[in-house]
């Protein structure tokens, strides 16, 4: 029996949907930098609510990223070669972001500060979307050969999934932000962010929900039914909350609905890990993609004490910087001078 | 080029790239924890000021690490999936680990602490930077420990064709780690005590020459307070500069006996594990017992030098010997000898397998470029070592409290940051180019260990084209090109900033934060 491998799944299934859920909302901050953000003041607001977190949100991806190529190499290694180019540009991508923020406050002239503003919204843009491609296509199949590898050009993986994916996961962070903007801001910023939730809510989890629908389909999937069901009631819910603009329900009611449809679209592709579209053969799956029962028995010993930990210490940072931030919050800003 | 060949520039460029900005984390992300901790014990504001300035070059840098660490973490799936289906096993437990246990303590107790200055009762703030940097060192000692296997792969069986875990003690008690991981830590002090050091310097030295401290007739200072600059260049500030120039120092000479006795511990595993490895840093051609201070080739056949034709100029007699095994007689094999060991043992040609690509059935090169390792070898004891010397001069020239009026010697101190960086570029540069042809290496003479190998030629992705690494290469070279200007450019208007840089409050911006309302320390 498979069991080791299969808890191996559902840890990186968890790990996926903790990194969308926490990186989500700051993704989608980094998206609205550019038009939703009014003024200077407004934008300085919004970097500043997911200031103390991004970084420990990130850190869900690399983690993704790295159990995956301790748990299944041949899918690391598969996924990751045969989406080249794209990751190339979620690397790039992720590379300006992290900067920016850290740099922007520190720029002297508006035009560097424009700039950074723009590393940060393409940045969180690109490695939005870049993510839900490759998580799509790693449920929908790629051209892969035998030895797992892509035949057929840098961008043979390009197909509908993809472009599916992507935009599910930029819906998703746009939304996920908004709602996460009226816990976290007051005054102009929060009476807007809950206008335009209440507005487009379904709208933006449509592609989320189309493409686990589609992973469902195309696995036959029964067992993946219910967690299917369970995400759409929490559209549902969230989409009602919203108009009585209830913004912890509706914030509450997003996080199911993602982690619900994830589990949906991973049960659904189970027990595939990278499904091949060119012969089934050669399908990567849990028991033929996974490490040896020994790293995995490790690897859960580790990952039974580490993920409570990182859990707790990060929730507790959620808990030191609860207040909202508004723009009265926020100093003037200062230039450096130089003094020599 | 061919696809192997971009993988391995685009690897160690972004490599010894993000090995740029690890050490100044490591070494002044401790350094910063103790200058907070003394500012909790003693109130000085001194240290406050040193706490936060040196604190915001910190940061200014840390980012950077960031951006450029999850490059390394997709690029041996994108890349180098081969040994990643070959290695996973083994490897990438440790990475896993790495950013289980270690990062996300470093990122988010990082979060608490740039955010949460006067948020968070104060001793539990001060214990967010502790952790944060005792969690960078942490994960130092995760991916050594997978970098180290690399080199010693021991705690490994070969099963159908792939490195599979029997011995997870072994893999994470590596000998070749435990002496690793010492020396890379030093290394990264090295770096933080000259970076300390260099800009200390300067700022003492600005001070002298607008006037503001003097020396006496016996040459002691006489520390002076500016008129113009309110707070920003008083008493206190003096005491800022001082201090830190000595802990520079002090770590500076500290960290390079770390190096200078970790690495001989690593030269004398290394004689026994690659024994290649260490005849090559010494463009050793025959056996001897001596230590190469020159050596030169003969480079006008156009291609690499080979063992015929390198010609020892000048030795220390004994000393390779007392490097490798703590005698001055016993002889360290050379080139001449170890390469028909390594020939009968794993062969004169690559097999004919398809995995090895356009290389399957080419004869093996098992010397590594001898120019690089013989002076990658000699770049990092010599950088490491003029740094250290040249902290225990600054010292002595400080000795009255200030630094002298020369400009030159400011000049010198300045650049002299730049050493230390080099020093560990070069061993690292050193440590992997060494060990080609192989990216696992055998270890020949040790039983169990001496089949678990695998070339480099095998290691790339088969399914990558030559034309997207080659995408990949250009533009992260091209983005890390411009990055590092953009820091340089940062760090240098903070520190030309000085104190008043991190902290506006003292150069007569009132205090921003209104504390009822205070929601958090805004850094953005
Ligand atoms: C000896 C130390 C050392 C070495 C050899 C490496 N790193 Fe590193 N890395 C660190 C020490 C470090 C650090 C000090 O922990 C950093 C620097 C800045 C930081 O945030 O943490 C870091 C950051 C860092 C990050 C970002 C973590 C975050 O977001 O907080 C990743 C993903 C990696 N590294 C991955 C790698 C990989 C895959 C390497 C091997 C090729 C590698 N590093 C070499
Ligand atoms: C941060 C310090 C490091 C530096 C500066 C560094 C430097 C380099 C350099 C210069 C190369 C190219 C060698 C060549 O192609 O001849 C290389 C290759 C490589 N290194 Fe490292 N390395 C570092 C750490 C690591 C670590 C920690 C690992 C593994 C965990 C690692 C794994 C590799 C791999 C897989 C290759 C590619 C194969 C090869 O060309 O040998 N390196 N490294
Ligand atoms: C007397 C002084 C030193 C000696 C004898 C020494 C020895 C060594 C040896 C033998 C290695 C190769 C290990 C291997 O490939 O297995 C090495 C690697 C390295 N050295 Fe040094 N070293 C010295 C000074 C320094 C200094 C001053 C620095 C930095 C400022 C430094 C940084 C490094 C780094 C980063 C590596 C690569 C990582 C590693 O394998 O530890 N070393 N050193």
């Amino acid at each position: 029996m498979d069991y080791l491998p299969t808890l191996w799944f559902i840890l990186i299934a968890v790990l996926w949907g903790g990194y969308l859920f926490l990186e989500g909302f700051d993704l989608g901050v980094g998206m609205l930098m550019k038009t939703f953000a009014k003024n200077e003041k407004q934008r300085r607001v919004l970097l500043n609510t997911v200031g103390p977190v991004w970084d420990g949100n990130e850190v869900w991806l690399i983690t993704a990223g790295a159990a995956t190529f301790a748990a299944f190499p041949y899918w690391y290694a598969s996924l990751f070669s045969a989406l080249y180019v794209p990751l190339t540009l979620v690397l790039v991508a992720l590379i300006f972001r992290a900067v920016a923020f850290e740099y922007r406050g520190k720029a002297h002239t508006h035009a560097v500060r424009k700039a950074w503003d723009w590393a940060i919204f393409l940045g969180s843009f690109v490695a939005a979307f870049g993510v839900g491609a490759m998580l799509a296509l790693s449920t929908t199949g790629l051209p892969l050969n035998a030895n797992g590898d892509r035949v057929g050009g840098p961008f043979a993986w390009f197909n509908i999934y993809a472009v599916l994916g992507g935009l599910a996961v930029v819906a998703f962070c746009l939304i996920h932000a908004l709602a996460f903007l009226g816990l976290k801001t007051d005054g102009d910023i929060r009476t807007r962010a809950a206008r335009l939730v209440a507005r487009w809510l379904p709208v933006a989890l449509l592609p989320m929900a189309a493409w686990a629908v589609a992973v469902v389909l195309l696995n036959h999937s029964m067992a993946a039914v219910a967690p299917l069901g369970l995400a759409v009631c929490a559209l549902l819910f969230a989409w009602f909350q919203a108009s009585k603009n209830h913004e912890g329900l509706v914030f509450i009611g997003l996080g199911i609905f993602l982690l619900a449809g994830v589990a949906a679209i991973f049960t659904a592709a189970y027990p595939n890990v990278l499904p091949s579209t060119i012969d089934a053969a050669f399908n990567l799956t849990v028991s033929n993609a996974s490490s040896t029962p020994y790293t995995l028995r490790l690897m859960s010993i580790v990952a039974a004490f580490g993920l409570p930990m990182v859990l707790a210490y990060q929730a507790w940072t959620y808990w030191v910087f609860r207040k909202r931030v508004t723009e009265v919050h926020i100093p003037e800003a200062h230039t450096v001078t130089s003094i020599v | 080029m061919d696809a192997l060949e971009i993988a391995r520039w685009q690897f160690g460029i972004t490599t010894v790239y993000h090995f740029l900005m690890v050490p100044l984390t490591i070494g002044l992300g401790l350094t910063v924890a103790v200058m907070q901790t003394a500012w909790h014990r003693s109130g000085k504001e001194e240290y406050l000021r040193m706490t936060k300035f040196w604190g915001k070059l910190f940061l200014i840098n840390f980012i950077m690490g960031v951006a450029t660490g999850i490059v390394q973490e997709f690029q041996f799936g994108m890349a180098w999936s081969e040994y990643s289906r070959f290695v996973g096993d083994v490897f990438g437990a440790p990475l896993a680990m790495e950013a289980l246990l270690a990062f996300f303590l470093e990122s988010v107790l990082l979060g608490l602490w740039i955010f949460g200055w006067d948020r968070l009762p104060k001793r539990l703030h001060l214990a967010t930077i502790w952790i944060a940097s005792l969690a960078s060192i942490f994960s130092a000692y995760f991916i050594l420990v997978a970098n180290s296997w690399m080199q010693h792969p021991v705690g490994t069986e070969i099963v159908d064709g792939r490195a599979t875990m029997v011995d997870a003690w072994a893999v994470f008690t590596n000998n070749t780690a435990l002496v690793t991981f010492p020396h890379t830590i030093f290394g990264a002090f090295a770096v933080a005590g000259g970076f300390l050091l260099g800009i200390s310097w300067y700022h003492l030295h600005k001070r002298r020459q607008s006037g503001i401290d003097t020396v006496d007739a016996s040459g002691k200072v006489v520390v002076g307070e500016s008129a113009t600059l309110g707070k920003n260049r008083d008493k206190v500030d003096y005491q800022v500069w001082i201090k830190s120039l000595r802990i520079g120092a002090v770590v500076a000479m500290v960290a390079f006996m770390g190096v200078a006795l970790s690495g001989h511990a690593q030269a004398q595993l290394m004689i026994q594990q690659q024994p290649m490895k260490m005849a090559a840093a010494e463009a050793a051609c025959h056996d001897g017992t001596g230590f190469s201070l020159l050596s030169v080739g003969d480079l006008r056949g156009g291609g690499a030098t080979t063992c015929d034709d390198v010609v020892g100029v000048f030795e220390i007699p004994g000393l390779l010997s007392f490097l490798a095994h703590d005698n001055f007689t016993t002889e360290v094999k050379g080139v001449n000898t170890l390469l028909p060991e390594y020939q009968e043992k794993y062969g004169t040609h690559l097999p004919d397998n398809p995995i090895y690509g356009d290389r399957a059935g080419t004869e093996i090169n098992y010397l590594p470029v001898m120019e690089v390792t013989y002076w990658g070898f000699r770049l990092m004891i010599t950088l490491g070592g003029l740094s250290a010397v040249a902290a225990a001069v600054a010292l002595w020239l400080t000795r009255k409290g200030t630094v002298p009026h020369s400009k030159w010697i400011s000049r010198l101190a300045v650049l002299g940051i730049l050493a230390p960086f080099g020093g560990n570029a070069a061993g690292w540069i050193f440590t992997e180019m060494g060990r080609q042809p192989f990216v696992v290496a055998p270890n020949p003479s040790f039983q169990g260990i001496d089949q678990v190998f695998m070339y480099t030629a095998a290691a790339v992705s088969p399914g990558v084209s030559a034309g997207e690494m080659l995408f990949s290469l250009i533009s992260l070279t091209s983005i890390y090109a411009f990055l590092l200007v953009v820091e340089v450019v940062l760090l240098t208007r903070y520190v030309r900033g000085g104190i008043g840089s991190a902290m506006p409050e003292l150069d007569g911006h009132p205090d921003d934060q209104d504390k009822d309302t205070d929601v958090l320390s805004f850094a953005y």
